[in-house]
């Protein structure tokens, strides 16, 4: 059996965490630059307040409602995370962290499945503070769904199992095909014409015409429905085959000098990333592009592919690429909102070809870029970095009302009164 | 024929870590410190017996003195932990992280500070209240320059 651990709401639990005071109130967060809302509490969800909404669209309900709002705060997330994983990496036998608050557990060859499965929330909610759910069924596609469940109804107390006929079958009459693991957006279309509803609907379409008109990744998701497994755990972490880092600007910037203030700063970060995963980039993309909502003004998008002579993992070189790219594509006239830098073709750093024409000493790029890489980590901020790179005043992330780092920095662990 | 050459750069770069016990080598006479390697302590193994659920924290105010916390100290928080008589808690009360020894009474649960200048708090129902973590250490710079 497979079982699919969700933490609820949880950017917001982790901020009631260190701020217990939020627990029954609405409580927002916000994506980067305070854009748009990334998650809710229930109360904020009761309120009808939508995922994706505009910041400034909700200004009124905010003040209205008294509603709590913060800034993401992914350093406080990820370390929470961490915490809730290896948790639960202590009590099975196998998982795959599928996201920052999702894992797919091993649970075979465990009886009493739904106390098991108390335990554990039990567990996690003491160690951590963090609430959780756990779907639990024969296939992986079936577990998310009875994971819903779980945390849609109060009656499960966060644990749903799904584990004879009657009970897969009235839990798929009851999940609309679009919210089914695998069935993305052009599925659901796809589906819909055929006059398929809900999750059983489509497990009732003959197999042949499944796997006709919808191929194998259809084929798989119709199959672990049924509750004929197709998918296992991933336990592999698979090496990124991509790196990317892009932020919106807090501002709007128009000067090429803030523009690559940005994209050095990216590909800086980008190269530190790399090295974490002992890679080198081939080839890389910068893209700059205005705001898309912002339709009263001139629109500008654009990309530009870099190859760089030799892979490498040296920042000065990456973000010298970087650069490069920048100059190609940027346009006066135009407000920029975003730009971004994309690693697209990473190689293993060992052992590369050598240029007959590569006369850099290696060893000491090396040596420099581990002391960079050492520095930055033992700050948890980049202290150390290129002049070009700026100290970003100008296009920063607007972060207004983000928490602290309590589980991160030294001089913001939580304040306790005696 | 057909051959390929390939050059490839040498990897100097990986690195592996060894303990280090080594008192030269000679032929015939090992060292009599070979068998005895072990890893150098570490702080966190000491303190920390449930890494995933351990928080740090820092003392603010003198309520605690007598016990000799005093502001600025760092605490070891467990919060797996259940609470008991005696411990010395991390709680949450009406909007405020607060530290003190838990004492269970009859009358029920009182807070109780180390400083003959605070009040003990008696916790009621009307309290917003939770027990946060449990301390399990605390930690004090004594090096004051």
């Amino acid at each position: 059996m497979f079982g699919l651990l969700d933490c609820n709401n949880f950017y917001v639990s982790c901020e009631r965490v260190f701020n217990p005071a939020l627990c029954q109130k609405p409580v927002l967060v916000l994506s980067n630059n305070d854009g748009c809302v990334i998650a809710r509490s229930n109360e904020a969800k009761a309120l009808g307040i939508q995922m994706g909404t505009p910041a400034y669209q909700l200004k009124r309900v905010i003040e209205r409602e008294k509603i709590h709002v913060f800034s993401s705060n992914y350093a406080l997330y990820a370390d929470m995370s961490g915490r809730v994983m290896q948790l639960l990496e202590s009590c099975v036998p196998a998982m795959e962290v599928y996201s920052i608050d999702e894992a797919f557990l091993d649970l075979t060859g465990i009886t009493q499945l739904t106390s098991f499965g108390r335990k554990i929330i039990q567990m996690v909610m003491r160690g951590t503070g963090i609430p959780v759910s756990l779907g639990i069924a024969s296939t992986k596609t079936l577990a998310k769904v009875a994971n819903k469940f779980a945390k849609k109804y109060q009656s499960y107390q966060h644990v749903c199992l799904i584990d004879t006929q009657e009970k897969r079958e009235k839990a798929l009459r009851l999940t609309n095909i679009s919210d089914v693991w695998g069935i993305g957006h052009r599925l659901t279309e796809k589906l819909h014409q055929e006059g398929v509803k809900t999750a059983y609907d489509f497990t009732c379409l003959p197999r042949a015409w499944v796997r006709q008109n919808l191929h194998l990744g259809g084929l798989c998701v119709w199959q672990e429905l049924q509750g004929e497994k197709c998918l296992d755990l991933e336990q592999e972490e698979m090496e990124k085959k991509q790196i990317c880092t892009s932020r919106s600007f807090g501002e709007m910037v128009t000067e090429l000098s803030v523009l690559k203030e940005a994209i050095a700063t990216h590909a800086a970060r980008c190269a530190a990333k790399l090295r974490k995963q002992n890679g080198c980039v081939v080839s890389l993309v910068v893209f700059i592009s205005t705001n898309v909502h912002r339709t009263d003004l001139p629109q500008y998008w654009k990309s530009q592919l870099v190859s760089l002579l030799v892979p490498s993992d040296d920042t000065r070189e990456i973000v010298t690429a970087a650069l490069h790219g920048l100059e190609q594509i940027y346009k006066q006239g135009y407000n920029y909102k975003k730009a971004g830098v994309i690693l697209t073709e990473i190689v293993a750093k060992v052992p590369f070809q050598q240029d007959l024409f590569d006369e850099k000493n290696h060893e000491k790029a090396f040596r420099l870029m581990q002391a960079i890489d050492q520095i930055n980590g033992f700050y948890h901020e980049c202290k150390i970095r290129l002049a070009v790179e700026g100290t970003g005043r100008r296009w920063r992330l607007k972060q207004e009302k983000r928490s602290l780092c309590y589980t991160t920095n030294w001089r913001e662990l939580i304040r306790i009164r005696t | 024929m057909n051959k390929e050459v390939k050059i490839y750069s040498a990897e100097l770069h990986a690195f592996c870590a060894l303990p280090f016990a080594d008192k030269g080598i000679r032929a015939g006479f090992p060292s009599p410190a070979q068998d005895y390697i072990e890893k150098s302590l570490d702080l966190n193994e000491a303190l920390i017996k449930h890494p995933a659920s351990t928080f740090f924290g820092r003392v603010v105010g003198d309520s605690m003195k007598d016990c000799g916390l005093e502001e600025g100290d760092i605490l070891v928080i467990d919060k797996s932990l259940t609470v008991y008589d005696g411990a010395m808690a991390v709680c949450f009360i009406d909007g405020e992280f607060t530290i003190k020894f838990i004492k269970k009474k009859a009358g029920g649960l009182w807070l109780m500070p180390a400083n003959s200048a605070y009040l003990p708090i008696q916790v009621t129902s009307e309290n917003d209240f939770m027990v946060w973590g449990i301390v399990t250490y605390s930690i004090k710079n004594r090096h004051k320059r």
